[in-house]
């Protein structure tokens, strides 16, 4: 396995970021040829159906994103019964909202309370709940929040905004298997008014990973 | 021989604060979006699992310097190749002189619906009875491994509580190395971040992780 290595060596700017940084540098055309050089590789052959990469593309843009996860907070912050299903088996209970497969197969929900945050991370990789939150963010891929939140959740929650009491326990989970994890954020005060589509509008996708709290309605 | 990752951050130091991106956008090129597509469409075909993939991202000398889909570019490509579905030379000039390797089915557009709603359940029957109950206090295995494995560093040689019960899984560890599925009860194993990280760590801190039962040792 690897050994810890001088902190130096990875001092260099976050290198997630590099390609969008430099839009139309030349090593972006290059892994542009790359990549378009593979597609018609594999298409040659008779290996990939063109129109089905476009499915799949249009499928995490549009159609599957952490609204989902918003509607299954909202359900359970107005429905005890729904919470409670969702607490005993949270595959089951995000399937009866039409959610479901590849990244989701075994879901299991985190009620965060005033005593209790839960925060998710995949410290090997980027494992995370696709069906209910849709592809991750690029900075829950970083290997700043992968190898920080696990050692400093409190420094990591900072950098987010996040200041919690400090007599609030902090679990994170790492996602190292597949089973897949969905934070229940707490309900803001002063919602009780709302329904249920107002009530989705307020949690956040960082709010359902743990990095973040549901909005207020104030913060709208 | 050592298995060499060098996906394993959890606990290093050194990497900075988290940032994060004011483009919050999934895709940062269109590039991108084609290689999540591609790896998609080609896992579809079965000729390695998901397990496989991780083994050969997370191996990649370079894995530390290139972004999250330079990673699965390259994943990809190794795969393609060592599974023998395309020749380096052929990625290199980007057409196929080769005669291609005879696919029965492959993913098309009108399946990507059901497909990825359906996912690749890895719940399977039990064939032993779990070793471990709730509340019973475990310790992780200490010694590296020369394969790939799903226990972090950062966890080896630790005293936990067996914390939650999942049923048995594919075995992500034989199931990388091509040996089959080799179920295993698979549980939430939590730990005081004491433990982890030493005596200054905050109390009030846990962290759990997903652990295969070969994973385990009783306390």
């Amino acid at each position: 396995m690897e050994t810890e290595q001088d902190p130096a060596h990875h001092a260099h700017p976050d290198h997630e970021h590099a390609d969008h940084d430099h839009p139309g540098h030349s090593e972006l055309s290059e892994i542009e040829r790359r990549v378009r050089a593979l597609e018609t590789l594999l298409t040659q052959k008779g290996y990939v159906d063109p129109a089905a990469l476009d499915v799949l593309i249009d499928t995490y843009q549009t159609k599957i994103g952490p609204r989902n996860g918003a509607r299954v907070v909202a359900r359970a912050w107005v429905d005890s019964d729904y919470r409670d299903r969702l607490l005993r088996d949270a595959t089951a209970a995000i399937a009866e909202l039409g959610y479901s497969g590849r990244q989701g197969e075994h879901m299991i929900a985190l009620q965060n309370t005033p005593t209790r945050h839960n925060i998710v991370v995949c410290t090997l990789c980027s494992c995370y709940p696709w069906p209910v939150l849709g592809l991750p963010p690029v900075w829950y891929k970083s290997a700043p929040y992968r190898s920080r939140v696990v050692r400093d959740p409190r420094g990591v929650l900072r950098e987010f905004g996040v200041t919690l009491p400090s007599d609030t326990e902090i679990r994170v989970w790492d996602s190292t298997a597949d089973v897949r994890y969905l934070v229940i954020p707490e309900r803001p005060a002063g919602t009780d008014g709302l329904d249920e589509a107002a009530l989705s509008a307020l949690v956040t996708r960082d709010s359902m990973i743990g990095t973040g709290l549901a909005r207020t309605p104030a913060e709208m | 021989m050592p298995y060499m990752t060098h996906g394993d951050l959890g606990g290093r130091q050194g990497f900075g604060p988290v940032v994060q991106d004011a483009d919050d956008s999934l895709f940062h090129a269109p590039w991108e979006s084609r290689v999540l597509a591609l790896t998609l469409a080609m896992g579809a075909l079965g000729r390695w699992n998901i397990d496989m993939m991780r083994a050969a991202r997370e191996t990649l000398p370079d894995y530390l310097k290139l972004s999250y889909y330079q990673i699965w570019l390259s994943g990809l490509e190794k795969l393609l190749v060592a599974k023998g579905l395309v020749t380096s030379d052929e990625l290199a000039v980007g057409h196929a002189p080769h005669p291609h390797t005879p696919i029965d089915q492959i993913l098309m557009a009108d399946q990507v619906p059901a497909k990825l709603a359906k996912g690749s359940p890895t719940t399977r029957p039990p064939i032993a009875p779990a070793r471990y109950r709730l509340g019973q206090t475990v310790v992780t295995r200490a010694a590296p491994v020369d394969h790939p494995t799903r226990l972090p560093a950062y966890l080896r040689g630790k005293t936990g509580i067996i914390d939650r019960i999942h049923g048995c899984h594919v075995f992500a560890d034989s199931h990388a190395q091509g040996l089959g599925e080799d179920p295993q009860w698979l549980y939430t194993v939590v730990f005081e971040a004491r433990e982890l990280w030493g005596a200054k760590a905050a109390a009030g801190h846990r962290v759990s992780f997903d652990a295969w039962q070969p994973y385990l040792e009783p306390a």
